[in-house]
């Protein structure tokens, strides 16, 4: 029985696999741990962290203590809460700016590429939108609109579309060249599902790739308008207020500043290591460039 | 050539003109009346009323846009709102500074991101490469305001080497100048040196693993020699897109540092003008800033030719 057992080939153990998985992608572990830690915190927010809002002017300015772990801003309210909060509006801005992005792009993409006739202008279009800087765009649409979460989110998908629209086009531009699209065609497939079916999911992988910088760049951009006050209502507990609202203590309190400050930069690390790791995995051709 | 350079002047027309819809465009996207939009929460149906006929909002659409788009390329960007001077005049006001803070920075970013590009490439997978590697991502990831605090506590508050904000024009010396402007430089070219180094080691990598690369160096040319004349040179032409891509990080960029450093640019002028809802200003600037994305970005397709003979068109 026991020389059995031997010669059956098992499956390397569980913890063997993800061993090797780790091994061989760093990146992916390294960001996707750290993006899982801040998605916890901030899924979790009322049960790790007290009240962000509160105000309490008798212990302004406090440096980190047993109490006030991460110390307190000018008006005496709990960093280390505020912080934790303030992953909540970060990725919420980070995803659906990236959710949004993608689906307007997708829709766009696959149509210039497919319908040439359309492309030679909405092209332009794109082409356009993409001379503006980003932030200046959406700086005038955040005033002219009136600030509030979901206008940033527009305003921040607005400028991002035309870099995945660009992207879908040149994958359509290609497959669509191929045999088995050919075939698709010649044996009568409508448009639609010549689309859906056959084109499409060669866009996915490039997408996922652009999805993880786009989520990161969301995230920078939103933080950026909330500092210049032309973002997210300074009322929120978001990273990009809390340095703007603590500008004027960076002498004396700077953990008022590099609190936030740090959490930013590692969650933008942690999900551009994601896309750099998916990168190489799923898109070889962009991997070799870079 | 000079038929290539045309051709591709023309072609920037239409890309500015939708530009310009798309500014004229923006306060007329909101549903509700611009010229409430323009006066205010506190306005009064007169103010309101005066705002309409003082800005010709009272007009048909495209005669409007007519007016406003000969009006731009005649250089008048209109009226600001806060301050009732021309946003030409306010924009030439401000220029000093922020062409100051993006030349020192484009010199010294693209200096340094080349060079510690083709170091990373000449020693692929060791430690260097690495290093610079890892100092890539980190440069992406952390915002230029969170980089313009550190550095401002660190150099100026703690140890006290460079001042802390402010900007010192450039007919007082230029030492004084250039001594401003060392921080924001930092902060506002570390995301850009960091694009602009992968760029550069990858197109390296590419040029380096072609036979001519071995021929010099079996012919004994010396290592220096190989990287910087054959090697960097056909690996140009990827890192001069990304160098003229990357303005747009830049722009986006000066406009934040300006803020964290109190340099009183164009930057400045339209997060002053947000608060007091200029849209004038916010609108002339963003005009301009597309403008100069366009023109740097048509320069560097002329450099092409020059760079690279076999491109031609």
């Amino acid at each position: 029985m026991t020389v059995l057992a031997e010669t059956v080939p098992v499956l390397p153990a569980f913890g063997e696999r993800l061993r090797v998985f780790a091994r061989r992608n760093p990146t992916i572990v390294i960001g996707g741990v750290l993006l899982a830690a801040v998605a916890g915190a901030a899924v979790f927010a009322p049960v790790i962290a007290g009240d962000p809002i509160v105000f309490n002017p008798i212990n302004r300015l406090r440096p980190p203590s047993e109490e006030f772990l991460l110390g307190t801003d000018s008006l005496g309210r709990d960093v280390y809460a505020r912080t934790v909060y303030g992953a909540r509006i970060s990725l919420l801005v980070g995803l659906t700016v990236a959710a949004v992005a993608m689906v307007i792009g997708l829709v766009v993409g696959l149509a210039c590429g497919y319908y040439r006739q359309l492309d030679a202008v909405v092209m332009r279009l794109m082409d356009g939108i993409m001379a503006i800087p980003a932030i200046l765009l959406a700086i005038a649409l955040v005033s002219v609109m009136g600030a509030s979460v979901k206008v940033v989110i527009v305003a921040i998908a607005i400028p991002e579309v035309p870099r995945v629209a660009r992207l879908v086009r040149s994958v359509v531009l290609t497959v669509r060249e191929l045999p088995y699209v050919e075939a698709a065609r010649a044996n009568g497939s409508r448009v639609r599902k010549i689309l859906w079916r056959h084109i499409l999911p060669s866009t996915i992988p490039p997408l996922i790739v652009q999805a993880t910088y786009i989520c990161a760049s969301a995230i920078l951009v939103e933080a950026g308008l909330s500092f210049l006050g032309a973002g997210t209502p300074p009322e929120f507990p978001t990273w990009g207020n809390m340095i703007a609202q603590s500008r004027l203590y960076l002498a004396t309190a700077p953990w008022t500043i590099f609190v936030p400050g740090t959490c930013l930069a590692l969650v933008v690390l942690a999900i551009n290591l994601l896309g750099d790791g998916l990168r190489d995995r799923l898109d070889p051709r962009l991997a070799r460039r870079m | 050539m000079t038929a290539y350079i045309v051709r591709r002047l023309l072609a920037t027309i239409p890309v500015m003109a939708i530009v310009g819809v798309f500014v004229f465009m923006l306060l007329h996207l909101t549903p509700g009346d611009p010229a409430a939009i323009i006066a205010g929460d506190n306005a009064t149906e007169q103010n309101i009323a005066a705002i309409r006929t003082r800005l010709g909002l009272d007009r048909p659409l495209y005669e409007q846009f007519v007016t406003w788009a000969w009006n731009t390329l005649r250089g008048d960007l209109g009226i600001s709102m806060f301050s009732n001077m021309s946003v030409t005049k306010l924009v030439l006001q401000r220029a000093e500074p922020t062409i100051a803070l993006t030349i020192t920075t484009l010199i010294v970013a693209i200096t340094i991101a080349v060079s510690i590009g083709v170091l990373a490439a000449a020693r692929a997978g060791t430690l260097v490469d690495r290093a610079v590697m890892g100092f890539a991502v980190m440069g992406f990831s952390v915002p230029v305001f969170v980089v313009g605090y550190l550095l401002v506590y660190l150099f100026a508050m703690k140890l006290r080497w460079l001042p802390v904000q402010g900007y010192v024009p450039i007919e007082q010396g230029l030492w004084p100048c250039l001594r401003n402007l060392i921080l924001p430089s930092v902060a506002l070219g570390l995301a850009y040196v960091a694009l602009i180094a992968r760029i550069t080691r990858a197109s390296m990598l590419e040029v380096l693993a072609e036979d001519y690369i071995r021929t010099a160096n079996a012919k004994g040319v010396a290592p220096p020699g190989v990287l910087l004349r054959h090697a960097l040179k056909n690996a140009a032409v990827p890192i001069v897109t990304v160098i003229g891509i990357g303005v747009a990080l830049l722009i986006s960029g000066v406009v934040i540092t300006e803020s964290v450093f109190n340099i009183p640019g164009v930057g400045r002028l339209v997060v002053d003008a947000i608060a007091r809802r200029d849209y004038p200003i916010i609108q002339g600037v963003m005009i301009i800033f597309s403008g100069i994305y366009v023109l740097v970005n048509l320069a560097v397709d002329i450099v092409y030719t020059f760079l690279d003979p076999r491109i031609r068109y």
